[in-house]
Parts: C-alpha cells; structure tokens; sequence
C-alpha cells in the first residue's frame, strides 16, 4: 500500500505495510533518525512524536492509522515552547548517554502546552512514560520548571 | 536459496582458504617479529584499517587551527558518562585553552596514534591523567616557546590564560591562532612541566561542562542505530531462545516472501534476515520456521540454580573452591563462640541500555569497516579481524557515542559486532547494520553474574567481628584466571581490622548462561553483603551503625573512608531524628579506587520501599569535571536502585522471563529519589567515577528498612513480580 | 605501499636466525591453532519443515438453550448471569474495570507498565493518555491493544476485588452504570470496545465465547428478569 503522510510540514508518499510502525517509517524511509528505537512496545518512549499536538508513541503507531494527521519530530519543533525546553535541557546539561532525549524533550514539551506551569507531581505523572536507563530524571525535572519560568518571562 | 547464491558460497569457500593461508602465514610472521619488536607490531596490526588521522604538530590528541579552535581527540568511547569533557578539560587545563573554544572529537581505534582504546572499569580519566595533561603542557611550552622567540623575551616571563599568550612585562599578547605558525615548528619538550593542583583553573570548576548536550536535546547526534549507508541492508537474527541450544533445522520459504526481504542464511549465533528496512527484516524473522538442538542448552530454571548454589555454597556442589581474602593463623579452624550466620542472593541483571545491540559493518575481501558503540575498541578491532579473517590493521572501526552501555558493549568476546562483521561477511561489499530488538538484548546473555553469598562472623568480646569466614558462589566472568572480580569489594575490606582470622572460599560454578562485566561489577552484589552484615553486626553490638564503621576504619587506618563518612554523616544530618515513618541507611563502597558513601531516606508503603532522598558524598581523588560526577551519581544511584527495587532475570526451564521493560521495570520518573552530592576535595590523583555510585544505594535502602522493621535483606531485589510493577504513585514520598 | 611489500621478507629472515628450530616449531603450533580456530565449518541450509497450527485454547460459552433445563426462572436468570461473569471477569474486561485509578494488563492482572491513571474522562492524565499508546485497532509490531472508544470504566464502575453479584447489582443500576438495560444490552452486544475481548491481539486470550454468544446470554438474563447472584 502506498500512504501519504504529512510529517513535519511536507507530505510524503511512502510504500509500506500498513502495520509498519511509525517509527520505521520516519527512520529507515524517511531518513529521521533523530527519532529512537528503544522498547518497540510503547515501554519507554524514546520514539515519541507529536501526531496533531499530541504526543504518541510512534513505534506503537501503523502507518495505516496516521490518515491525515500532521506528524511533528524532534528534528522539526521550534516554537517557543520548544526553544525553551531544549535551551534548559542544554543549560542543565541534561542528557548523559542522550539517547531517550528526544522523546524526553517531545513529552516536556507536549506537557508545557497542554499546562505551562506544571507541579513536580505534574512532570512526574506526565513524563513516566519515558525511561532514561542514565536516569536523568532530577535533571528533566529541573529543565522543565526552568523552561516554564522561561516561557512565563521570569529569570532562571 | 537461489543458484547465484550457491555459486557465489562455492567462490567464497576457495577465496576463505586464500585468506585462511594469508592470515595463517601473515600471522605466523607477525607472531616472530612480534617477538623481537613488540610494540611496532601490536601498531601495526592495531592502528587503523583506514586512514591514520590527520598530523598535528601537538600529538596525537590536538589540533588546533587558524581560527584559534582547539580540537580535543578522544580516545575514549562517550556511552553518556561525559568522558569527552573530563579529557578535554585535562588538555585545556595544561594548554590553558579558552575551555569555549574547545571542541571534542571521537577518535577512530587506532593504536598507533592513541595506544590502547579501552574504555572500562572507569578508568578513563585515572589512566589518562598523565597522558593528557602532558600532551596539553608540551602543546602549551610550543605557544610560548613561540611567543618567546617573535618577542625576544624570556619564555619564563610569558603567561597563557584562555587561548592567549601574553608579556605582560612588554604588554604584548597574542592569540593561538596568531602564534600557530611559529608554535607548529616548536619542538615539544621531552619532559613537560606540569602544574600543581592549586594552580588549576579549569579542572575542578563548573565550567567543564559537557559539550554534547546541544545535538542530544535536538536528536542530532548520529548513534549506531541512525547509520545509513548507500545500498545498506538491516539485519536481524533469530536467536537460539536458550542458552548453549544450537540451530537443528530452518526453513526461510516464508520469510523470503516477506516484501523486502533480501536474503537468509544459517550463521553460527541462529539465522540472519537481511532486508531493505528494519520492519521487513522484522517480519521476515517472524516469518523463519526454526527448530533448536537443545542436547548442551541449559535447561533450569532459576529456583534450580539457586538451589544448586546454595548447594555448592554448602560443600556439595561437587566443585573445587580458590581461596581469597585469606589471613590470619589457621584462617580454616573452625569459628566457635558467638558466631553470626549470613546468607544472601543476589539475581542475574540485563544491562537494558537504552540503544539495543547495533552495528554497522561493511567487508570487502580483506578490508573490513565498522561504526559502532564499540567500547572495548582495541579488542573488537582484533575479534572483528579474526571474523573476517583478516588482520587487525585492515579493520577501521569507527567509535560512535553508544546509547548507553553499563557494560554491555564491552563483552569481551564483542559478541554483537562479530555477529554483523560474520553477516556482513557473506553479502560481500553491502554495508550491514545489525539490529536486536529489546527482547534480543534481555535474552542475550552477558547478565551481571547471580551470586550466593554465605557469611560466618565470630564475634570478640568488644562487639567487633575477631574471625570472617566466606563462601561465595558466582560464575567467573572471565575464562581463565581467578575470579578476583565476584569477591571484589570483599577482599580487602577495611571491616578485616579487627579480625585475628579472614577465611574466603570463591566457587565458580561452569554453565551456558553467559556472564559479563555489569556496572560496578563485584561490588554490585558485595557491598550488600559487607555493608548489610556491618549494619546487623553494630546492631547486635548496640552501636550506632556509623559509630560502628567509624571504629573499624580507625582500626585499618583508613582515613579516606573515615573522611567520606564524617562528611556523610554531617550532610545527611545522621544524627538528628527524621519524622515518624521514616528512616535512614548508610552504606560505603569501593570500587575502581573511588570511595563513595550513601545515606538514603526511606519508608516502607504497603511493604515497598520508598526512597525519598539520598545524600552522597565521594572520594574520586582530584575531581576533574564535578559536575559530570553530580551526573554520574544521579544516574548511578537511579540505576543501582531499579537493580535492586526491581531487577531480576529469571530462566524457566532455560527460558528467559523478563524480556522488556514491561517485566524488566527500571526507575522511572515518578521513583527516582533527589539526589545531593558532595565532593571531597582532595590532591591525590584521580580515580573513576562512572561505576562506583552503583554499589552503596541497595544497601543503604537495606540498611534504613532494617531500621525500619529489624528485618534484614537477604536477597535482591526487593521487590518482584506484580509487586515490581505496581510502582505507587507517591514514590519519593 | 613499497614499504608494505618489502617487510615481510625481511621479517621472515630473522625469524629463522632469532628463533631456529624451537622458535619455528612455535610458530607451527600457533599455525595449526588458527588452522583449527579458521577452518570454516558447514552451514546449514534452509529446508522445508512442516507448519505447526497452533490452535488457541479457547474457552466456549454455554449457549442460551442449556439454561433451559432449568425451570425456575429466578434460578435460571442467575445461572445465565453466572454464564455471563465469565466474560466480564475475564482479564479482557477486568483489567479496565480496576478498583483504583490504574487499570492492570496481562493474564496475571498486573498494574499497568508505565503507571498511567484515568484522569478526568477515563482517558488518562496530560501525556500519558490512552491515545498515546493505544491506537484504533491493535498494532502488530509492538502488540498493543487498541480500539478508537479504549479508556477505563467509570470508579463506580469497578469490578475488581468485587463478588460476581456486586457486580450484576452494580450494572443494573442506572446511577453507577450510567446505563438503561437497553442500553447496557447494547454495550454488552454491540459496542465494538466491548467486542475487542474477542480480538484482543497480542497473543492475549480471548474471553470465552463470541460476543454474538455473549450478547444471547446477557438478552436471556434480562429477559429473565435480570436476577442476581448473591
């Protein structure tokens, strides 16, 4: 089957099994690496992308059910929101091996729109889904209030 | 199997023997030169199979260029631990480099230019500390020397501060880049001089921060997995399900209808599916129809095994004993008196680092290339070379930062990048990347060793142990030699000092489960033991389980741990009471030369332990880059804690149980603890720090929960089954 | 490349001076070591075997008419709920009726990997909701379940740790089922959500029966008057 679908910004016409992951799609024809294998049973997030805003786990996701919905990867977020998350991800020197990185920064940033100034037990609750093997976690905590300071205008 | 193939294997087989004959000649030769030049030819047949890297006037590890950048190369493999900063702040700090103008390379393995490339038992920064800060000194005599002859000054009256070279006497200055020229046709000194630890002003500061950060947060950064090669193929490989089962029978008509499916063929690990993409080999590999020889497998399950431990731990496991740890008169008389009885089990762990197993690998005849996580470069430069059956300076094997490791990678037997070097090996001239899935990579074997600890304490008058007595019982991790590393951490206890007698039996039982380096290593599992039998022995003394330790450290007159625990006893506020409910555990380690003391908050909800907070406090000797050793405590107690709330890798009957992370949990966000680290300042040299946070968490969480109830551990880890996975909601409390 | 071609005769000259004999004999056993360790061994080749069906082990419903024998209609009513509870405490409908705010998963009725909770409309907190996850229709790859209405039932609608009987009460009535009869018949006999117990995926069982069967079953109970266990 051939499936057009609308990954950041362009749409692009792929030949694929229509249960093929998301993942594979965006990584072996798509070329979009920066979008990680890591469980392949929706354990540990590391391939989570944005499908409509939303954040979802794409190896998790057949290409059959993407439709017309706008998928949005690491490689393309650049909203404020974005910015400030992976600018404190930086300052914090957060990642260690880095490679849950990505899906840690598209759930921080998934969880900063849907609430712009989210408790520890928000952040908690929010970004369970994502395992850092480095255990990062008190580093991401810390990123993300300093990212919503940011995005509320105060210094951090 | 179609005709090309066949014909194409009858090729292959007549051009194996022309290998075979060149290899066997070539090393026959090699092996007597080697004898007579050793160094010349272990640089030969180690340094690159590709290019050599560029010449830079300043070694090996610098290069600078007319911009004023410096370029640090990294010999060592970046897994997360940040070992790219701590080397590159070791040259900066000699050079007196503008830390912002320095940018960190990955080298090639390459044992002509950089010399041996392992990157293990957290040694890097301790067995680079010389190497790198010469190599920045004698850089930076180049720059003055430089400056000294363009301004006719003395070169003793000339300062380096961030990339400048100044006079301040005549005022002048200039930039590296200014000075490069004339630096580059400076001769280094044979002995440079190198400064004092009062005089750094990088080393030791905030300011060595980690220079990946950028490209990780963005998905930038190429791993192994995201290698794409023109014409690649993925490959994946059907395992045998147990350990030491081997392939009978399989039939590959399904899976080479899978679309995208390229080929199938037999290797000695199971049978490899080559496709055009990662699904397809997926599917292809779902699709094989396989029957196993299970005749050498192991075919118990984990209640056998522990059994048969406990068996051996008792003296009828039919299996010799090495002695360690012995001293004393007559360490073997049997213990009388008041004796205390110890007994603790341990689980095989999987290392689950976050990137499975991967590699990229592309043979042509004799020349091999390969990128990947490889962090034992030197060595899997040669077992790829024995793979192709070439030579090891015809493999360029190209280092790429790995998604963690935690030891994986560094299999001795480089079991994952041999398999793709065998695969790429028969698709002569396609590149190959190998892919395992998570459950690959949990059943694949190489788990940190199950171990049986027996300990039998006699007691002296004065509360203190007078006589030890062990019997451990734990597959060696390596295949020759004693198996120093299951009792490491015991060995040289400082808890021996008021003993009359130490008296220690290792027994390593033999068996198809393959073991291999975990982080930490020996002291993941004996630190629990040590530090738990501290904690009941001062209880049964009556003493505070600190005052305890501190009396039998004076006694071995260790005053680095005697250092850590004061400072772990201040920070932690040991001594002031903590709310109802809760409770505080102690525990201090060794491993790899660091010393690294834990205090650990915790309750128990509904008998889960719950860790709210852990003060830590370390002795790594000189502290290179302190904020990548606050990273690797963090990560080392959060990883230390999901071993030991959560981790376990069972067999039934042979099988692997725990396969992903749905019944191999790890701490997750909701369960890590906060995590405070003190430094101890110190001038002695350095010493590793990606290992040694691991071993002190499970038993201080052991330690505050027999605080707690008077129950003491006895196995890890504490919590399994339904009870692993039922992680509360109000973890840290 | 000159430099290359020229070493190994000279190194081979000095073998035979440094070592003589014993050196070269040395050099023979090393030789016959990677004869032994190189010499390559046979590979199998792929043969047809047989595929093996592997028949489910699937567990049937009784249908309707075996209830007939029973003559008193209350008795019968509750056998024919009895009937039913085997559905609806099958782990395929247990696991989204949880007692707490987590559902559970697997035969064994785990608490869910990763922890997720109901949130506000059953669907799951901001960035772990059901969505996130589980797609319309269970994914092959990775084996997780779907269906475009997957969310946990009502609290009041918990079923776990609950008698058979508490649960029939539960479901008739309306305040905590949120349901009419003709509405919970066709929840039972309809709804595709409900009908993904069926078709779970995953390698997951079934629970017993069709939902067709199931749907005939929960029909005769109401038509008997809906009566409950104790």
């Amino acid at each position: 089957m051939v499936y057009a679908v609308r990954v950041n910004g362009s749409l692009h016409k792929v030949e694929a099994d229509g249960q093929t992951p998301l993942l594979w799609v965006l990584r072996d024809t798509l070329g979009l690496t920066g979008t990680k294998y890591g469980c392949g049973i929706a354990q540990c997030g590391a391939c989570t992308v944005h499908v409509d805003g939303q954040p979802m786990r794409s190896c998790s996701l057949p290409i059959e059910f993407v439709g017309s919905a706008e998928v949005t990867t690491i490689e393309a977020i650049d909203d404020p929101i974005a910015t400030a998350v992976q600018q404190a991800w930086v300052a914090r020197d957060v990642p260690q091996c880095g490679f849950c990185q990505s899906g840690q920064v598209m759930s921080a940033v998934a969880l900063l729109r849907a609430m712009p100034s989210p408790s520890d037990s928000d952040i908690d609750t929010a970004m369970s889904g994502n395992i850092c093997r480095c255990a990062t976690y008190n580093r991401i905590r810390a990123a993300i209030h300093d990212a919503a300071a940011t995005l509320r205008g105060e210094a951090v | 199997m179609t005709e090309d193939a066949q014909d194409s294997r009858g090729f292959r087989l007549t051009r194996r023997r022309l290998i075979l004959g060149g290899t066997l000649l070539g090393g026959a030769l090699l092996v007597g030169y080697g004898v007579a030049r050793p160094m010349d030819v272990a640089g030969a047949i180690l340094s690159g199979g590709g290019t050599d890297p560029e010449e830079s006037p300043f070694g090996a590890f610098i290069r600078i260029d007319l911009e004023g950048w410096v370029t640090v190369v990294n010999k060592q493999q970046e897994l997360g631990q940040g070992i790219h900063a701590g080397m590159a702040a070791m040259i900066a700090e000699e050079l007196d480099a503008d830390w912002d103008r320095v940018k960190v390379v990955e080298a090639r393995s390459n044992f002509r230019a950089y010399g041996v490339q392992i990157t293990a038992g957290s040694n890097a920064i301790a067995t680079n500390w010389d190497a790198m800060r010469n190599a920045g000194a004698a850089a930076r005599s180049m720059f003055v020397n430089a400056a000294a002859l363009r301004w006719d000054v003395e070169p003793d009256a000339i300062e380096v501060r961030d990339g400048v070279v100044s006079h301040p006497a005549s005022q002048q200055s200039a930039s590296f880049a200014e000075l490069l020229v004339e630096a580059s046709r400076q001769t280094p000194p044979q002995v440079p001089v190198l400064k004092t630890a009062e005089q750094y002003r990088l080393i030791g500061t905030d300011r060595v921060r980690r220079k990946d950060s950028q490209p990780k947060s963005n998905g930038s950064l190429i791993y192994t997995q995201d290698v794409q090669r023109p014409n690649m193929l993925v490959a994946m490989v059907a395992h045998s399900p147990r350990f030491g089962g081997r392939l009978a029978r399989f039939d590959d008509s399904d899976a080479l209808k899978v679309p995208g499916v390229v080929e199938v063929f037999a290797i000695d690990t199971g049978v490899a599916v080559l496709a055009e993409t990662t699904y397809a080999a997926k599917l292809g590999r779902d699709a094989l129809r396989l029957e196993w020889d299970d005749t050498e497998a192991e075919t118990r399950s984990t209640a056998d095994l522990v059994a048969y431990y406990h068996d051996i731990a008792a003296g009828n496991g039919g299996i010799g004993s090495a002695d360690f740890a012995t001293m004393g008169e007559d360490p073997d008389a049997p213990l009388t008196g008041d004796m205390v009885e110890f007994s603790f089990d341990f689980p095989y762990l999987a290392h689950a680092p976050m990137e499975t197993m991967d590699c990229v690998a592309e043979v042509n005849g004799f020349d091999v290339s390969i990128s990947s996580g490889a962090h034992l470069a030197s060595l899997d430069q040669v077992m790829a070379a024995f793979t192709a059956r070439t030579i090891p300076g015809r493999v360029d094997l190209e280092v790429l930062p790995a998604g963690g490791s935690f030891g994986r990678r560094g299999v001795m037997t480089a079991d994952y990048l041999v398999e793709c070097v065998r695969i790429a090996q028969r698709v002569q001239g396609r590149p190959v990347k190998l892919m395992w899935t998570r459950e690959d990579e949990m059943r694949a074997g190489f788990y940190r060793p199950m171990s049986h600890h027996r300990v039998w304490v006699e007691m002296g008058a004065d509360g203190f142990p007078a006589r030890w007595r062990f019997h451990s019982v734990c597959q060696a991790l390596t295949p020759v030699g004693d198996n120093i590393q299951a009792t490491e951490g015991i060995t040289h206890s400082p808890y021996f000092s008021t003993a009359r007698t130490v008296a220690g039996k290792i027994f390593s039982p033999r068996f198809p489960v393959p073991v291999g380096f975990w982080r930490s290593v020996g002291a993941s599992h004996t630190a629990l033991v040590m530090e738990h039998v501290i904690d009941q022995l001062a209880r049964r003394a009556g003493q505070d389980p600190a005052a305890y330790r501190r009396s039998l450290f004076e006694k071995a007159g260790d005053d680095r741990r005697i250092a850590v625990l004061d400072e772990l006893m201040e920070k932690s506020g040991w001594s002031t009471p903590i709310e109802a409910g809760w409770s505080r555990g102690m525990a201090i380690s060794e491993a790899f030369g660091t010393i690294v003391g834990q205090v650990a908050e915790v309750r128990l909800e509904g008998g889960r332990p719950v860790v709210r907070r852990v003060v830590a406090v370390v002795d790594c000797g000189i502290a290179v880059a302190p904020d990548q050793i606050t990273a690797q405590m963090e990560g080392s107690i959060g990883f230390g804690l999901s071993a030991a709330l959560f981790g376990a890798v069972t067999l039934k009957d042979g099988y692997v149980q725990e396969t992903n992370f749905d019944t191999y949990p790890v701490v997750r966000m909701n369960e890590m603890p906060a995590v405070e680290t003190h430094i101890i300042k110190s001038t002695n040299r350095p010493t590793g720090m990606g290992e040694p946070g691991v071993p002190p968490i499970a038993p201080a969480v052991a330690n505050a929960i027999l605080a707690l109830t008077g129950t003491p551990t006895t196995a890890l880890p504490f919590l399994s089954g339904a009870a692993a996975t039922n992680a509360g909601f109000s973890m840290r409390g | 490349m000159t430099r290359r071609s020229d070493r190994p005769r000279r190194r081979r000259f000095r073998i035979a001076r440094i070592f003589g004999i014993a050196g070269l004999l040395v050099v023979a056993a090393i030789g016959l070591g990677l004869v032994y360790l190189l010499y390559p061994r046979p590979v199998l080749q792929s043969e047809p075997i047989a595929v093996e069906t592997l028949y489910a082990q699937l567990e049937s419903l009784q249908p309707v008419s075996a209830f007939d024998t029973i003559v008193e209609p209350r008795l019968r009513s509750v056998a024919l709920f009895e009937e039913v509870g085997r559905v609806l405490q099958s782990p395929r409908c247990m696991n989204c009726h949880p007692a707490t705010d987590r559902p559970t998963q697997t035969e064994a009725m785990w608490p869910h990997m990763p922890w997720v909770s109901r949130g506000l409309d059953g669907g799951g907190e901001a960035n772990m909701r059901c969505t996130t996850c589980h797609q319309a229709q269970n994914a092959e790859a990775s084996g997780v379940p779907g269906n475009a209405k997957w969310s946990l039932a009502p609290i009041e609608m918990a079923w776990q740790g609950k008698s058979l009987g508490d649960i029939c009460r539960q479901l008739l009535d309306p305040a905590r089922s949120h349901m009419t009869r003709e509405e919970l018949l066709h929840h039972m006999a309809e709804d595709d959500l409900v009908g993904w117990a069926w078709n779970p995926g995953g390698g997951r069982q079934p629970a017993p029966g069709t939902q067709d069967e199931f749907g005939a079953l929960v029909a005769a109970w109401l038509e008997t008057g809906a009566q409950c266990p104790q």
